[in-house]
């Protein structure tokens, strides 16, 4: 994976001091709390309900076994001993001292971490596909043009107080495991006719009250010009993108008010000016950044594992996925135990996972956007011991893909901007499914809860989606059906009337019901939705 | 002054150029592009930057307004102007802060006009912040990838 030179060592150790400063400022009074905001949140730093919360960039995902076991450290050390895996690859923690928060960047900063730009109206962590660089089905590896982005975007000078956040997403696969149509910026690494490699741009997507799915904007920019067309991309927004209202400021309202048409015209009209500017950085830049990506020294092995043992065979049934090496796999650690709190890990757990990557995968690890952990490169050899220690430490479900793998925002428990709270729901409904023996019976089946319609929790990308809103000053949850983030992607449909915290409950086990009744051969829970519609399933909520 | 636009030397609290400070009051963008005369204007978010590069020449002096200093549309514009050629005073004025001076450099702009004077010590160091810099603008400035590759600017 990539490892700093004393130039990009020097950009976050000078962010830690100015950081600092900042801090000190805001303390002698200097700086009000409306200048210091913005500031502190440039470095991840957000004021929650009850205490400050310090959000880590984790880049595209990936980590080391030394930076996944300081961010342990941290846990037991500034916070109540969790660590909280988001829907961005990142990490959080949720019980931070505001006099702590500089001595905890230069911790990051001695493993090569840092919390910048993971939130403000900046260009945030960039997110991708967390099998990169080893699954069976990518064309190339997309961390190296990712890490090439992350450098362009860390302290760009003309968009730092962009109208709003700015997500970007950077995947090499068909396959999409990144939710890329529904960023800011979704790019996709493609070949084309000719065979040369290049950047396939969407703009316009993401979440929120307002979901869009991004349109294609530039079928190929070729790889010299990549960090040139985002700049032109990035300049036509913070010209004309909406600031006079923060909930219509997405670069999504503004491709839909323009039209994609429109847009891209502006884009290509900004983009052939940078093209004489000079902007773009050495193509040798991409050379230099691929080697430290380059494949470990897989070594051939057993190809099956022993399946005498139905438990481990169900966790590898359910949670590896297909390596790019026929002796390997990545194997996924489920972060949702049953009646637990989607995302969360223990200091001990944190530094375990840290451990079992040293010891099986290379040394390194992946976050996914669904808030589990991915050991990359598994020998398929190595899996039974590697699950034995999982399930040591309850971190072997086997529930990857299953409707006991939500997303769940932090919600009304932490946020402050929460109407309800989605943790208790999640618990509740893992519990229920699990009791049930349902779960199993029901395969894929995403839900994912947001606990405000700022939509942290994906719930519009669920094929199961439940948002939290504020009625009358009660909690109620309005459920949707039929949203995906994958390469089909989809928004889900609200069913109707919203339901009580036991109501929304009761309403997920009438859906589940519904899609077991209807459901032909290896239909999703989303295939049989989508062949038969929202009828039957609004029928058996309200009929 | 019946021209309310427009700060005088006085305020300008941070320069980076050694030809005289320009002393007279600014015009809108609107009558920049109206009346021949002007030297000097003053351009709002709102604005477009490209309206002026007919009349760069004559300018001497451009005033970027940063009426909120979270409205990032002036160091679009100040790049811009730039990127055209404007060689004149680039001036920063408004609600200008400590940590938008690096940015702000690195986007051309040459003179600092802040609504609050700034401590002389903490601008020193807001303007020294990064050592090397990842992305090329207008500055000048060799960035880290062209350091690495040895490449020219």
């Amino acid at each position: 994976m990539y490892k700093y030179d004393s130039y990009d060592q020097a950009m976050v150790d000078a962010r830690v001091e100015e950081f600092r400063d900042q801090a000190r400022r805001r303390l002698e009074g200097s700086l009000s709390e409306d200048e210091f905001k913005p500031l502190r949140l440039m470095n991840g730093l957000y004021l929650q309900l009850h205490a400050y919360m310090l959000r880590v960039a984790i880049p595209y995902g990936t980590l080391n076994s030394e930076q996944m076991s300081v961010l342990g450290d941290i846990a037991d050390k500034y916070d109540r001993g969790y660590g909280h895996f988001t829907t961005r690859q990142n990490l959080q923690y949720n019980w931070i001292k505001l006099e702590d928060t500089a001595d905890i960047l230069a911790d990051l900063a001695k493993v090569e971490m840092h919390a910048i730009q993971t939130s403000g109206n900046c260009i945030r962590n960039i997110s991708s596909d967390h099998f990169a660089g080893a699954s069976h089905d990518e064309l190339v590896d997309p961390r190296p043009y990712a890490e090439l982005m992350r450098q362009w975007s860390s302290f760009h000078p003309e968009f730092t107080y962009l109208p709003r956040k700015f997500k970007i997403c950077v995947i090499a696969s068909e396959k999409d495991r990144a939710a890329m149509r529904l960023h800011d910026i979704g790019v996709q690494i493609v070949k084309n006719d000719e065979g040369e490699i290049g950047a396939r741009f969407y703009a316009g997507g993401g979440m929120g009250r307002t979901p869009m799915i991004a349109p294609m904007i530039r079928d190929f920019v070729p790889l010299d010009q990549l960090i040139t067309y985002a700049e032109a991309c990035l300049r036509v927004y913070n010209r004309y993108g909406r600031r006079d209202n923060k909930y219509k400021a997405r670069i999504k309202i503004l491709v839909h008010e323009l039209g994609r048409d429109e847009y891209v015209r502006q884009v290509e009209e900004e983009f052939a000016h940078m093209l004489e500017q000079g902007v773009e950085p050495p193509l040798e830049e991409i050379a230099r950044i691929k080697p430290f990506f380059a494949d470990p020294a897989f070594e051939d092995g057993p190809k099956q594992v022993d399946r005498s043992d139905p438990d481990f065979a169900l966790w590898v049934d359910r949670n590896t996925h297909r390596h790019k090496h026929d002796s390997y796999v990545s194997a996924v650690i489920s972060l949702k135990p049953v009646g637990g709190i989607p995302g969360d890990a223990t200091g001990d757990q944190i530094r375990l996972m840290a451990k079992l990557a040293k010891q099986y995968s290379f040394d390194e690890l992946r976050i996914m956007h669904t808030q589990n952990v991915v050991l990359p490169h598994v020998k398929i050899g190595d899996l039974h011991a590697l699950w034995t220690q999982l399930e040591a430490a309850d971190l072997g479900s086997p529930n990857l893909d299953t409707i006991e793998d939500m997303i769940a925002c932090p919600g009304l428990d932490y946020c402050a901007l929460a109407n309800a709270r989605s943790i208790p729901l999640a618990q509740r409904i893992s519990e229920r499914f699990d009791a049930s023996g349902k779960t199993e019976k029901l395969g894929e089946l995403k839900l994912k809860i947001s606990g405000c319609i700022n939509a942290c929790g994906h719930h519009h990308a669920g094929h199961i989606g439940i948002l939290g809103v504020d009625k009358k000053g009660l909690e109620n949850y309005q459920l949707s059906l039929g949203g995906s983030e994958a390469e089909d992607t989809s928004l889900a449909k609200i069913t109707g009337p919203g339901f009580t915290e036991d109501g929304v409950i009761e309403a997920v086990d009438t859906v589940t019901d519904v899609y077991l009744d209807q459901r032909t051969g290896e239909e999703r829970f989303l295939d049989t939705y989508r062949r038969i519609g929202m009828a039957p399933f609004k029928e058996a909520l309200y009929g | 002054m019946d021209n309310p636009l427009g700060t005088s030397p006085d305020e300008v609290q941070f320069r980076f150029r050694d030809d005289e400070v320009v002393d007279h009051a600014a015009v809108t963008v609107d009558s920049c592009c109206d009346q021949t005369n002007a030297t000097a204007v003053r351009i709002e978010p709102g604005d477009d930057a490209r309206l002026l590069l007919p009349f760069l020449d004559r300018l001497a002096l451009i005033e970027v307004n940063f009426p909120a200093f979270g409205d990032g549309r002036g160091y679009s514009s100040a790049r811009i102007l730039r990127e055209a050629g404007f060689t004149g005073e680039l001036r920063a004025v408004g609600d200008v802060g400590i940590d938008q001076l690096s940015h702000m450099r690195r986007c051309g702009l040459d003179a600092f006009a802040p609504d609050n004077p700034l401590n002389e010590e903490d601008a020193a160091r807001a303007f020294a912040t990064w050592e090397n810099v990842y992305q090329a603008t207008v500055d000048g400035r060799r960035t880290i990838p062209q350091i690495r590759h040895g490449a020219e600017q």
